[in-house]
């Protein structure tokens, strides 16, 4: 209460020179940060009550803060082989969700343009990816490693199957819910191929892709962690493993958080490019 | 000075869906002058937008020909220019933008890159846009939308430019405005227009000619009026003229006791249950002198 006080008028005492811009980021503050801040102290006191037992399996957070302060501080450090430091291992994950993900990008918008321009391709093609989009991740890893011998290509092609399948199915309905209109703008226009394609089923259909890629970055880091615990190496998948194969639960709690954080970034990264790129296409 | 600039001959539509065959048009046979302001009118779902698509070559016809400056007309193309009824701006380009995509892809080899820009400017200028060249359309009202629609399609410098409703989708006050600046416009330039309405006072304060469809299916030219107004002409001075009156008078009467919209068999029964037929033909009337009134 008294902090909220003092912060109210030292407002006033600023407001002099900023008020608008000070009075927005206080009411940033209240609104979008206090609240989630609040609730995520009330769970690690809660926690921590839970997990103080002497005959708790699971370590408090302040166990965990304990146990793996120097992983913390020290998230650049290389020992050689696999112990290296936490950023190492998120950014080795990272590169392979890269490489898979982008594959996805080119080849599940290209398919989605030929599924949505095409009755005859979406005919024959829809069954296929209907079907195969089920297959869980993990079930083609044992298949690429027998096609590619190699772990890091099979990582790859795990992420890249994982997420074209929302990829082609939304860039296809996007294609097809082109209005009418705007083809018969391109038509009166004469507009070739490829200016159609730029000018006119791109930035059309480019809110249903987004929200396709959107989709299909979540399921990549989805993908990749249990990938990684799979076929060894570098990477914050097969971190979480060794940890666990060590005993080290508080480890594994903290690649937990970091993979947590890691994948809301990349969906936010995702979505606020989307909103960047589509700020113009609400229909007007 | 009847020189046949654009003749569309012997068309006929026939749409085939789910093995019915619909015929929508029935041998529609007209020429229009260079320069002239055509008005097609008719009740709704007669086919006038079908009409308006085939001369714009965005629908084939099914048989008969379009001929616009001696060539035959089967594809659309920038000559014929439409001004859509819900103005089809792409909203992810600004106004200028919009008129830019047209004028880039149709006076590319014309002009150079500057007098393609002052064209964008003076076509949006000339419909009263010059202000909001980085708007988005969805920043802009939607008679604003209609007046960018308007200039991408004068931009184009079509031998033809097609109106499907430009009007329909605004309310009054704007319509009005429109109407003005479209007049305006028309006296400058001195185009070929064709214009689809439903509004008739619209289309006797506009056109030279009117031309009316009688009621699908198969639905012909019924009559064709001549507007002998001279222009400029003031809405309001109009009011009392009689022979805009009459003019009005003889279109109404084509639409309201000739061509009497039929109506679907549902709404007849519930209308038909409470009153005599004969009453309610009256009743109609009524209505459409009221409705007239009303937009006078």
């Amino acid at each position: 209460m008294s902090s909220m006080q003092r912060s109210n008028t030292m407002a006033k005492a600023v407001s002099f020179r900023w008020a608008p811009d000070f009075a927005a980021i206080q009411q940033v503050l209240v609104q979008r940060v206090l609240p989630p801040v609040v609730i995520i102290a009330l769970l690690g006191i809660l926690w921590e009550l839970l997990c103080s037992s002497p005959g708790a399996v699971l370590p408090p957070p302040s166990q965990v803060l304990r146990d793996t302060w120097e992983l913390i501080v020290n998230p650049f450090y290389n020992h050689g082989g696999n112990d290296v430091g936490m950023a190492w291992q998120i950014l080795a994950s990272l590169e392979r969700v890269a490489y898979g993900y982008s594959l996805a990008v080119v080849a599940g918008i290209a398919l989605g343009v030929l599924v949505g321009q095409s009755t005859w391709a979406m005919r024959g093609l829809d069954p296929v990816f209907q079907v195969l989009r089920t297959v869980p991740p993990l079930a083609w890893l044992p298949i690429s490693l027998a096609g590619f011998q190699d772990s890091t290509p099979s990582a790859i092609f795990v992420i890249f199957i994982t997420a074209i399948w929302p990829i082609i199915i939304n860039t296809s309905v996007g294609i097809r819910n082109i209005p009418e209109d705007y083809r018969n703008v391109a038509r009166v226009l004469r507009l070739n191929g490829m200016e159609y394609f730029t000018r006119i089923m791109l930035p059309a259909a480019a809110p249903y892709i987004f929200s396709g890629l959107r989709i299909g970055v979540g399921l990549s880091w989805l993908a990749i962690v249990a990938a990684e615990m799979l076929i060894g190496g570098v990477g914050i998948g097969f971190f979480i493993w060794d940890a666990w194969n060590a005993s080290m639960i508080s480890d594994i709690i903290l690649a937990l958080v970091y993979v947590g954080i890691v994948g809301f970034v990349l969906d936010r990264m995702v979505a606020f490019i989307g909103s960047w790129v589509t700020r113009g296409t609400a229909q007007g | 000075m009847s020189n046949r600039y654009l003749s569309i001959e012997n068309v006929d539509m026939t749409f085939h869906a789910k093995g019915v065959e619909s015929q929508v048009l029935k041998g529609i046979d007209l020429t229009v002058d260079r320069g002239e302001y055509i008005s097609i009118i008719g009740h709704s779902g007669c086919g006038k937008s079908t009409l308006l698509n085939i001369v714009a070559g965005l629908t084939e016809s099914t048989s008969g020909a379009v001929i616009l400056d001696g060539k035959e007309v089967n594809s659309p193309g920038p000559d014929r220019s439409v001004v859509f009824q819900n103005h089809s701006l792409l909203p992810w380009l600004t106004v200028y933008e919009n008129v830019a995509l047209a004028v880039n892809k149709t006076c590319a080899r014309t002009k150079n890159k500057a007098e393609r820009h002052e064209w964008i400017i003076k076509n949006l200028e000339m419909v009263g846009m010059g202000h909001a060249l980085d708007k988005r359309p969805a920043e802009i009202s939607g008679g604003m939308k209609q007046r960018v629609g308007i200039a991408r399609a004068l931009a184009m410098e079509p031998k033809v430019l097609l109106l499907d409703e430009p009007f329909g989708a605004l309310d009054a006050l704007t319509r009005a405005h429109l109407q003005e600046e479209v007049m305006r416009i028309q006296d400058e330039l001195g185009n070929t227009v064709i214009m689809i309405t439903h509004d008739v006072d619209e289309a006797v304060l506009l056109s030279d000619r009117i031309v009316m469809l009688t009621n699908g299916p198969s639905a012909r030219i019924g009559e064709i009026l001549d507007i002998e107004l001279p222009r400029p002409r003031d809405r309001i001075a109009l009011a009392d003229d009689p022979r805009y009156n009459h003019y009005r008078q003889e279109v109404l009467r084509f639409l309201y006791e000739k061509q009497r919209k039929v109506e679907s068999l549902a709404q007849r029964r519930g209308a038909v249950g409470e009153k005599e037929k004969g009453e309610k033909q009256k009743d109609e009337k009524e209505k459409a002198k009221e409705r007239a009134r009303a937009k006078a």
